[in-house]
């Protein structure tokens, strides 16, 4: 792997903790990666699974949904439908090869700075090892445009096939 | 057959059960109608034309063409390429053409996988010597070409610019007769261009007669493991429907009949991804995980239902895969491993 390869985690954060605990660890001057880029959504239960694959396939080698804690959400309980939906994707992206570390949720409440950069921290480390995701180029075939007549691996079999190992 | 000035009509079968071939002949002894109105140009499946017919017809020849199927390999891709130039008017015909249907679900796993399947490690093949077919082979006589498997199933308009969809796997007879007979009457179509048509506006769920109570769920189940209570929504009993999530037009067919939808006629206007538009339809359904419960304990508990959707990227994507965001599965280069089927 380059020794510049440096992931990229969209951030989709709540408005009423998450990006506050964002502002706040901004304001207290908090170290952590830069590898997150936010995005402001209302609730985290706002985020559809779109948004998420989405942002697979646009470039992102890691997503993360931070939102309120439960029993905190500022429309009760959106963060529990991010959360059930969390789960499943989770479950998902597993059967199209994605790993599941690249999708985390966290909870994360406007005085917690410190969890939120801790998780941006932690998640950057996690992808760092596991390398880059570019779903265009690796999974799609160049610049994102269908794959013109890929010649697939059959071709390059013998014509006999040894017995599966 | 040519110059009697009737439009000359086409139908095509690229990657496809062939389904959709039946259900054109569905709509009745109105297919004698098609007859009168139409001259067949070609149409392998029911008049005997070749290829090489097709290329000997000027460009734009073929009035109004019905290609169904998805785009497999070499020769499907050719066909859609042939037959866009030669048609006038070309329409994505069933699911597979619209967004890949089953042929597509092969996108989660690799073409060796395919080929193991289908030509070696299957119980109903007899391959002693192993043979798998390849896209050239040295006979005494020459060489011999076979079309080129691609390693992705594409949808029609993902290929070649289509101008109409007609959704549905297949579609519906009423649906297809109400598209044929308004290009039989001349009644003006919508504008072209990847434009829906034969099919409703709205989810399967306003079509379906089953009643809806708000009801949330704590497990889903098979359709073989409970008979569903009649007249009540089958999604509220543990029954996965893909209703909410589907367009209309079959006037739910099989939810009538107590068998959830599984989302042959595609997503909604404006929807770019069916199954995540589902998934996010079932976290409103599934009742586990509330503010009653501790926090580290909401997980697994959720966990714990979902597990319960077997197979969810075959079950959430089983008409829409080629159509979805990702389109393919990623598989690690180098491992011979059966993609990412679990």
């Amino acid at each position: 792997m380059s020794a510049t390869y440096e992931p990229v985690i969209v951030g989709f954060l709540c408005n009423w903790c998450s990006y506050r605990a964002a502002d706040l660890a901004g304001t207290a001057r908090l170290h952590y990666a830069p590898n997150m880029r936010p995005i402001r959504v209302m609730c985290s239960g706002r985020v559809e699974p779109d948004l998420v694959l989405k942002a697979f396939r646009e470039g992102a080698d890691g997503v993360l949904i931070a939102g309120c804690h439960p029993g905190e959400c500022h429309y009760i309980e959106g963060n529990l439908k991010a959360l059930r939906r969390y789960v499943l994707l989770k479950q998902l992206i597993r059967q199209w090869g994605i790993e599941p570390e690249r999708l985390q949720l966290v909870w994360a409440s406007a005085s917690e700075g410190t969890v939120l950069a801790a998780a941006v921290n932690r998640m950057t480390e996690q992808l760092r090892a596991l390398g880059p995701l570019r779903w265009q180029q690796t999974v799609l075939g160049g610049d994102g445009r269908p794959v013109a007549a890929a010649v697939p691996k059959a071709e390059a079999m013998a014509t006999t096939m040894p017995e599966e190992a | 057959m040519a110059g009697n000035g009737k439009p000359k009509f086409a139908m095509y079968w690229a990657a496809s059960c062939g389904g959709c071939e039946i259900a054109v002949l569905n709509i009745g002894d109105k297919i004698l109608a098609v007859d009168e109105a139409f001259d067949i140009a070609f149409w392998p499946c029911a008049a005997d034309f070749k290829v090489k017919d097709v290329e000997s017809y000027p460009d734009g020849y073929i009035d109004l063409c019905l290609f169904n199927g998805g785009i497999r390999n070499s020769e499907n891709e050719e066909m859609a390429h042939l037959l866009r130039r030669k048609s006038k008017v070309l329409v994505a015909f069933g699911s597979c053409a619209h967004e890949g249907c089953i042929p597509a679900l092969a996108n989660l796993t690799t073409p060796e996988a395919i080929f193991r399947a289908a030509y070696l490690n299957n119980i109903s093949t007899e391959n002693p010597k192993r043979v798998v077919p390849q896209p050239v082979t040295k006979v005494p006589e020459g060489e011999l070409h076979i079309p080129v498997f691609y390693d992705r199933v594409r949808a029609l308009d993902q290929v070649v610019a289509v101008d109409y969809i007609i959704p549905g796997c297949p579609p519906e007879p009423h649906q297809i007769w109400n598209v044929l007979e308004a290009v039989i009457s001349g009644t003006p179509l919508p504008p072209p261009g990847s434009t829906i048509i034969g099919a409703g506006k709205v989810a399967v769920c306003e079509e379906c007669p089953l009643e809806k109570h708000e009801k949330t769920i704590t497990r889903f189940y098979r359709p073989y493991e409970i008979v569903p209570e009649p007249g009540l929504c089958l999604l509220e009993q543990g029954l996965f429907c893909m209703g909410p999530a589907t367009r209309s037009g079959c006037n739910a067919r099989c939810p009538r009949v107590g068998m959830g939808c599984r989302g042959c006629y595609g997503p909604l206007d404006g929807v770019e991804d069916q199954g995540a538009r589902m998934l996010a339809a079932l976290a409103s359904v599934v009742g586990v995980g509330t503010l009653r419960d501790e926090e580290p304990k909401l997980e697994p508990l959720i966990e714990e239902v979902m597990e319960t959707l077997v197979d969810p990227a075959g079950t959430l994507y089983r008409y829409s895969m080629a159509h979805s965001l990702l389109q393919r599965a990623r598989v690690e280069t180098g491992s011979s491993a059966a993609g990412g089927v679990r």
